[in-house]
């Protein structure tokens, strides 16, 4: 299932490593550029190419939880639910992009425009609460300052 | 040694290990989970906590992991501290808070070390108030039951299925509180070592299901000591049994060979000894050309025993699965002249070239363990991974020296399995394959080469020549002379070389290649060794009988006209020859007997006398191993039916047809004492187990648990008392609970199962032990027959003529042109293997036949391409007259211009794999 | 305060993209670089940074020379030898890497080479959190141009010196910023932490000596070896040298970064750089560097920002963000969301974290909704006991456990408050 640049681009990481097991999560990520997520499909074939099993591939893909096992929206929001984040009302931003989005947390929405999933501190506790939409950062959020982020994602 | 001290008391223990296991080994409880004594320590589990102190002074301590503490000198741990203790309650309620408590349904109920440990540690009130968490089981296929709910995350269960027996299909997913354990999607676990699941995992997540199937308790099962009979190697077994029906095969430690571990085909091949359609009456055909009927056993006595009375017109065919006193039996009754082996004769003369090799030449022989302890291994022909699995194990250990060199550098102890696995990354000792197809273990071998009989057995002599240029030089192309050179160089460099080939190419030239290499490195390494497979169980023990040859020579004396009466034991000719040759041999032949605990197709068809014979859960036996090592097994149940030992069947009938050799056969000991008499090879074999009558401190063994529990409600519908224990003339162990089980001091030989107060699973073992992965408190049970000669020459044998084909002797390469395929259409046979499927006793077993995937003939694509064949078209093989259609395959590693012909499975078995063969 | 007495933010203008390589070096940067390699002794530069007092950022605050020193060097040293940098920042309440990352990426470049210099490192892995995409991208393009000037690869600046930076972004997960875990991370395996010993300096990366180091103690090493020790310690007020990126957050009015001297006393800190809290709201207590140290209440407001001396407060300097609860939020609140980050993030490898911490959030919920039980309040301090240093595996738990265990000490009523009032 995997295109032949998908496999260019995974074969291309190996130099960086003594061992070709080191790729893995890059050559994941790579395919989840590609298709949002890492369908299980994908598993044999990238184990193929780093000689891993595609059970040990799937291993190491669900320890990290920025590697999507589950289909995604096109587009993933990542809300920081950590203690500085909450301090500042991530409570209400949750409830606020719940009852917008009308999903839950690791839930798509109907028409596959959104995924709603919690990450840990961003590192952007200066503009908390904050939140990523594809790895752009919102922040200093009110539950106001949220449709127009969401604005920009069709 | 080093002055250790626990809850203040000094010890002199051996400073190599680890604080937890010198605790157990000096008595102590402490309970454990994440540490196993195969696979080191990790100190996940954090359940072997004990305080340290700093010295003598120090009365406050620290927590710390025993498991993670080395015995150095001075060490001071407390196990018994206050904090120690209420901190390994703790571990114990956390691992339980979502543990479904459901041991009154768990199959690992009764033997359960969490149970053992969570009694330990002094757990017993819940205080957790919430959900808990749970997951989805998954279908792991006929072996392997998985209920995942009873984790304790003691990753255990990938420690052993993929760091040490290297499966590609088991892993632990996701973190946190949801780490599971299972594949990546449901599915058959593909190693064959999976059954080794069900008793590392402390708790009932990974079951036996054949157990399952109808499930019993282990205090409710009778269960004996065993030996597993199908392959060469011997691992010990326990056998357990209710109500007549062998219900699991579990690992029996032994030091020298299985240690703690066993394959799947020794663990779940037992079945064949429950079916219905085995034979438990005497069947006899009464009229020429009639129907069988059921006879008694005195009437089939008489019978047999007047046929017997004129010994010079019967022929017997001794077997491989029969025990050594069986064929002893059927050899006095026939006379060594009319003795025969139910193998082709092939098969007979190379088993006893191996034997020849092995105590007529200077190396020994290595045992399971040996081959684990070697530091360089080439393994010529002999695809271990399939015709002894559990030597593939141990050599996927072997590879490890080179890790542990550089953990003894980096100053990781040992037993710190992480740390040596992260220090030595890739560092492998050398493993050289070269075999007909790739087996199981190239993933850690060095280099591997695959080739036809006679092609490894030319790179043998290459290898050979390297070593010592004194030796024969063999034609090979300029690749496989470097490979040679390098695996020369590598054997050379090692501690402790080993050579390990056998009988599974079915080539004299290969076996004498290893046993040349062996030669010339043991003359330049004193600490060499070799090791041969062989075919079965017992081929080693049916070859130190003499006989008059195979399985040809016996149809050929049976049809020269002189023979009234062919008795074949535990055998069955039609896998051994073709079913037609053998019908059209024993046409004159008036009448065929058989004793076979299978239901054969030769016995329905051609039988005149069938006589039910035990297996190996019915009466005690001796079998010898590929090194030459006797074991006894002992029944763990009363024949069913008038099944008794061929041994018995035979000595009845020689009574009745008034023949005196056997007058003196009333227990085995008698067979195996008069067997010792003969000396030579057989000197010594009455030690293999203590006699019948010999008593632990004046009591049998027994061989139910204490609490084994139903005996009279067994046998409530017929009779309210109790009845007596049938007897077991054979061994000292009792059918029943009493006796005197005293753990730790029986003999290892006569142990009928694991127990110990506060101990109920097999980690028990840990008390039977003198040192933990040590042999057991008692020692050796059993006797090494064969002894290497010291003062031999080695061996020395010419490499086999270059094959036709290109003129220098290289081989042929479909890449270059230089193979243009067979011309004529004949091709070479190549005899391939299967772990499940080539063994007769467990492809008759359900479990096994559910796992068996049905053969194929193995073709090279460039061959496959040549002969305009798909992968799945049929292809017809063609030797001397017989024909055989199977689907083929395509395999990269089976040479070019040969077939690979899975042998010994229903559809191929005596279908002639030695010597030249046509196809089409 | 004056650019000198900032090295690692002088080049930092807010709001404005980083300086590229041209501006960088005008800047004075790549002058380490260049003044080293190839021409200074290694071992006399740990002897520099051994004296400089520079102990380490990423919260443990190990001595950097010390830590070096342990790696093996000399001709039979292994020829692998690895530098790791950890910028996986994900402590809650931190977010001082990111700034430097984004801020100044050639620092990094230069630090990570000069670093690598000292220790003879054949390869630098830069280990970047998949979130940070802006720093990963800066420190891309400032890889490319450090290696068009001749800064990398086979022979650095004609010294015969070689040397590889590889980037390498992970996928999530707050235990792979533990420095084994991150090993195990960069060999591509589930990111559990290692036991210790062995130490990475001796067997690390693929077995080989290794160095795992926090961005911004790296961002350090240029200006230590450039200006000296002596120097260097000259920065700090206190007993540790050199200055720090402090920060705060929660409800206090301005929430930094500030590179400011080590020692900066507390008070300082909260009041005058944080501009002390937001209109109605009073101070409670903080966390003073990151999720997982212990509170600190009024009475320890006045002990210098030193790695010591809080730990003698009973907490940890940790990475010096302040969290700052004030006294209008739910302690028990804070604390249930604090352990459930720790729970989640545990890799699920030793039992009282894997299976103790989730029990303590659930505890906790009920407290925070008035429904703790006495006994459940034996069992927090339990695990506060069992979860601490040497009973795990790694140093997760006792991170996450220590702002319980320093609540009970000082917050204990809002835990009575919690029990379920009898009827
Ligand atoms: C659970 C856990 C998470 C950690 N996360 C980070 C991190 O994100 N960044 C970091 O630099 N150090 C982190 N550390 C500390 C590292 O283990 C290590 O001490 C540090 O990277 C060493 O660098 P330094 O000596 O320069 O401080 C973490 C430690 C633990 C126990
Ligand atoms: S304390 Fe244990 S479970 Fe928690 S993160 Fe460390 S090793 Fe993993
Ligand atoms: S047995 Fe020691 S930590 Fe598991």
């Amino acid at each position: 299932m995997l295109t032949a640049e998908e496999r260019d681009v995974i074969t291309g990481l190996l130099g960086h490593y003594t061992d070709p097991r080191a790729a893995v999560v890059e050559a994941l990520k790579v395919v989840q550029e590609h298709r949002r997520w890492v369908p299980d499909e994908a598993l044999p074939e990238v184990g193929a190419l780093l000689g891993l099993s595609a059970h040990d591939v799937d291993a190491v893909a669900t320890f990290y939880n920025l590697i999507f096992r589950q289909p995604v929206g096109r587009h993933v929001i990542l809300v920081c639910d950590s203690v500085s984040c909450w301090m500042l009302g991530y409570e209400d931003i949750a409830t606020a992009l719940k009852r917008r989005l009308g999903i839950g947390f690791g839930e798509t929405t109907p028409d596959d425009r959104f995924t709603l999933l919690p990450i840990c501190c961003l590192g952007a506790c200066d503009k908390a609460p904050a939140m990523l939409i594809d790895f752009e950062l919102y922040g200093d959020l009110t539950p106001e300052r949220l449709d127009a982020a969401l604005g920009h994602y069709a | 040694m080093a002055t250790v001290f626990i809850d203040g008391k000094p010890y002199e223990v051996d400073p190599s290990r680890n604080m937890l296991q010198v605790a157990l080994e000096l008595g102590f409880d402490l309970p454990y989970f994440c540490w196993h004594p195969a696979l080191g320590s990790v100190g996940a589990c954090r359940q072997c906590a004990v305080s340290q102190y700093k010295d003598a002074d120090d009365t406050a301590g620290k927590l710390g992991m025993a498991c993670m503490t080395a015995a150095g000198e001075g060490t001071r741990i407390g196990i018994e501290s206050e904090e120690a203790r209420e901190f390994r309650k703790s571990v114990i309620e956390w691992l339980m808070i979502a543990h479904p408590h459901d041991c009154p349904v768990c199959e690992e109920g009764g033997e359960c070390h969490l149970q053992d440990m969570t009694v330990m540690a002094g757990h017993a009130y819940r205080r957790y108030r919430y959900g808990k968490r749970t997951h989805r089981n998954q279908d792991l296929g006929p072996f392997i039951g998985h209920e995942m709910n009873r984790c304790i995350a003691c990753y255990r269960c990938v420690r052993f299925y993929k760091e040490y027996a290297g499966g590609r299909d088991l892993d632990a997913f996701a973190t946190a509180r949801d780490v599971y354990f299972g594949r990546s999607a449901d599915g058959v676990l593909e190693s064959p070592f999976s059954g080794n699941l069900a008793e590392i995992c402390p708790t009932g997540v990974f079951t036996d299901k054949t157990l399952g199937e109808a499930y019993t308790r282990k205090w409710d099962m009778a269960s004996a000591p065993s030996v597993c009979g199908h392959c060469s190697l011997g691992c010990n077994t326990f056998v357990n049994e209710r109500y007549g029906a062998v219900r699991r095969i579990l690992n029996r430690y032994n030091h020298a060979i299985n240690g703690y571990f066993l394959c799947d085909r020794g663990r779940f091949g037992y079945g064949f000894a429950n079916r219905e359609d085995r034979p438990t009456t005497p069947l006899l055909r009464r009229v020429r050309g009639g129907a069988p009927s059921p006879a008694s056993a005195t009437e089939v006595a008489g019978y047999l025993g007047t046929w017997l009375a004129e010994p010079s017109g019967v022929i017997g065919l001794g077997s491989p699965r029969a025990s050594l006193e069986s064929n002893f039996a059927l050899q006095t009754a026939v006379g060594a002249e009319r003795f025969y082996h139910a193998v082709p004769e092939a098969e007979r003369a190379l088993v006893a070239t191996v034997l020849g090799l092995m105590r007529g030449g200077p190396v020994p022989t290595a045992s399971l363990r040996e081959a684990e302890d070697a530091d360089a291994v080439l393994v010529l022909g002999e695809d271990v991974g399939n015709t002894a699995p559990r030597l593939a194990l141990s050599l996927r250990q072997s590879v490890r020296h080179a890790a542990w060199r550089v953990a003894d550098k980096a100053g990781v102890p040992r037993w710190q399995d992480n740390g040596v696995r992260e220090a030595a990354h890739l560092a492998r000792s050398p493993l050289v394959l070269a075999t007909p197809e790739a087996g199981d273990l190239e993933d850690v071998a060095l280099a591997s080469l695959c080739g036809t009989p006679d092609r490894l057995a030319r790179f043998g002599c290459a290898v050979a020549h390297a070593i010592d240029g004194g030796l024969p030089e063999a034609a090979v192309p300029d690749a496989v002379r470097t490979l040679a050179a390098r695996t020369a160089e590598a054997l050379l460099a090692a501690d402790r070389p080993l050579v390990v080939s056998g009988t599974g190419c079915l080539s004299e030239a290969v076996v004498r290649a290893a046993a040349m290499i062996a030669g010339a490195l043991h003359r330049r390494n004193a600490a060499t060794k070799q090791l041969f497979v062989l075919p079965q169980a017992n081929s080693a023990g049916l070859a130190l009988l003499e006989s008059a040859g195979g399985v040809e020579a016996a149809l050929a004396r049976a049809r020269a006209g002189d023979i009234h009466t062919v008795v074949v034991m535990e055998a069955d000719p039609d896998r051994v020859a073709d079913p037609a040759a053998v019908d059209e041999a024993l046409s004159d032949v008036r009448h065929v007997v058989v004793l076979d605990p299978l239901p054969t197709g030769f016995a329905a068809r051609r039988a005149d006398l069938v006589l039910p014979a035990a297996s190996f859960a019915d009466a005690a036996g001796t079998v010898v191993n590929h090194e030459g090592r006797a074991q006894r097994f002992a029944a763990v149940r009363p024949p069913p039916g008038d099944v008794q030992a061929s041994w018995r069947w035979l000595r009845d009938a020689l009574a009745r047809g008034g023949r005196s050799e056997a007058a003196g056969w009333q227990r085995l000991d008698d067979l195996t004492l008069a067997l010792a008499a003969r000396g030579g090879d057989l000197t010594g074999l009455e030690h293999v187990a203590p006699p019948a009558e010999a008593r632990h401190a004046g009591r049998p063994l027994p061989r139910e648990p204490h609490r084994a529990s139903g005996r009279t409600a067994v046998h409530a519908g017929k009779t309210m008392f109790e009845p007596a224990a049938p007897p077991d003339p054979d061994t000292p162990l009792r059918h029943s609970m009493e006796g005197h089980y005293a753990p730790g001091r029986v003999p290892p030989a006569l142990l009928p199962f694991l127990w110990q107060p506060g101990w109920d699973s097999e980690q028990a073992l840990n008390k039977f032990q003198a040192e933990i992965t040590g042999p057991l408190k008692g020692g050796d049970r059993s006797v090494r027959l064969l002894a290497p000669d010291p003062d031999a020459p080695a061996p020395i044998c010419d490499p086999p003529p270059p094959e036709p084909g290109p003129a220098d002797g290289t081989w042929p390469d479909p890449a270059d042109g230089s193979w243009p395929g067979p011309a004529d259409g004949t091709w070479p046979v190549v005899p391939v293997w299967r772990v499940f499927g080539s063994e007769e006793l467990s492809t008759a077993a359900p479990a096994i036949r559910a796992r068996m995937t049905p053969p194929h003939l193995l073709v090279h694509p460039a061959d496959a391409e040549h002969l305009g064949l798909r992968p799945g078209a049929p292809l017809t093989l063609t030797v001397e007259g017989r024909r055989l259609t199977l689907p083929i395959a395509l395999s990269e590693t089976i040479p070019e211009g040969t077939i690979g012909l899975p042998a010994g499975f229903p559809e191929t078995a005596g279908f002639p794999i030695a010597g030249a063969t046509t196809a089409r | 305060m004056r650019d000198e007495d900032r090295p690692l933010t002088r080049n930092i203008r807010p709001g404005e993209p980083p300086l590229d390589r041209a501006g960088y070096e005008e800047a004075g940067g790549y002058r380490a670089l260049k003044a080293v390699i190839g021409r200074r002794d290694p071992g006399e530069l740990l002897d520099i940074v051994k004296d400089s007092g520079l102990r380490g950022r990423g919260g443990a605050g190990f001595p950097t020379g010390m830590k070096w020193g342990f790696i093996p060097m000399g001709p039979d040293a292994p020829k692998q030898k690895y530098l790791i940098v950890n910028a996986d920042e994900m402590e809650p309440g931190t977010f001082k890497d990111r700034f430097l990352l984004e801020g100044d990426p050639h620092q990094m470049v230069e630090a990570a080479i000069v670093a690598a210099w000292i220790i003879q490192a054949s390869d630098v892995y830069i280990f970047v959190r998949d979130a940070y995409r802006r720093a990963t991208d800066l420190l891309r393009a400032a890889l490319a141009e450090a290696r068009e000037a001749g800064y990398l690869g086979r022979n650095i600046l004609g010294s015969g010196y070689e040397l590889e930076v590889h980037l390498h972004t992970s996928a999530g997960r707050y235990i792979c910023g533990e420095e084994t875990a991150l090993i195990n991370a960069l060999e591509g395996k589930r990111a559990v932490p290692r036991q210790k010993p062995p130490f990475p300096q001796s067997s690390g990366l693929w077995g080989r000596p290794s160095v795992v180091n926090n961005v911004e103690t790296l961002y350090n090493i240029p200006h230590i070896v450039l200006r000296g020790a002596e120097w260097y310690r000259g920065l700090g007020k206190g007993a540790d040298g050199g200055t720090k990126l402090f920060g705060a957050s929660g409800r206090v009015k301005r929430k930094g970064p500030w590179e400011l001297p080590m020692g900066t006393p507390l008070r300082e800190l909260l009041e005058a750089h944080a501009g002390g809290m937001h209109d109605g709201h009073g101070f409670r207590g903080l966390l003073p560097g990151g999720a997982s140290t212990g509170f600190l209440v009024d009475e320890h407001l006045d002990l210098p920002m030193d790695f010591d001396p809080i730990q003698n407060a009973g907490s940890r300097l940790g990475t010096g963000a302040l969290i700052v609860l004030d006294d209008r939020t739910s302690l028990m609140g804070m604390l249930r969301n604090l352990e459930h980050f720790f729970a989640r993030e545990s890799c699920g490898w030793c039992t009282p974290c894997r299976d103790g911490l989730p029990w303590v959030e659930r505890i906790l919920a009920a407290f925070a909704a008035g429904r703790g039980t006495a006994e459940e309040l034996d069992i927090l301090e339990m695990h506060t006991r069992f979860c601490g240093m040497g009973k795990t595996f790694c140093a997760h738990a006792p991170g996450a456990i220590m702002p319980l265990e320093t609540a009970l000490k000082y917050f204990r009523d809002d835990f009575e408050r919690g029990l379920t009032r009898a009827a």
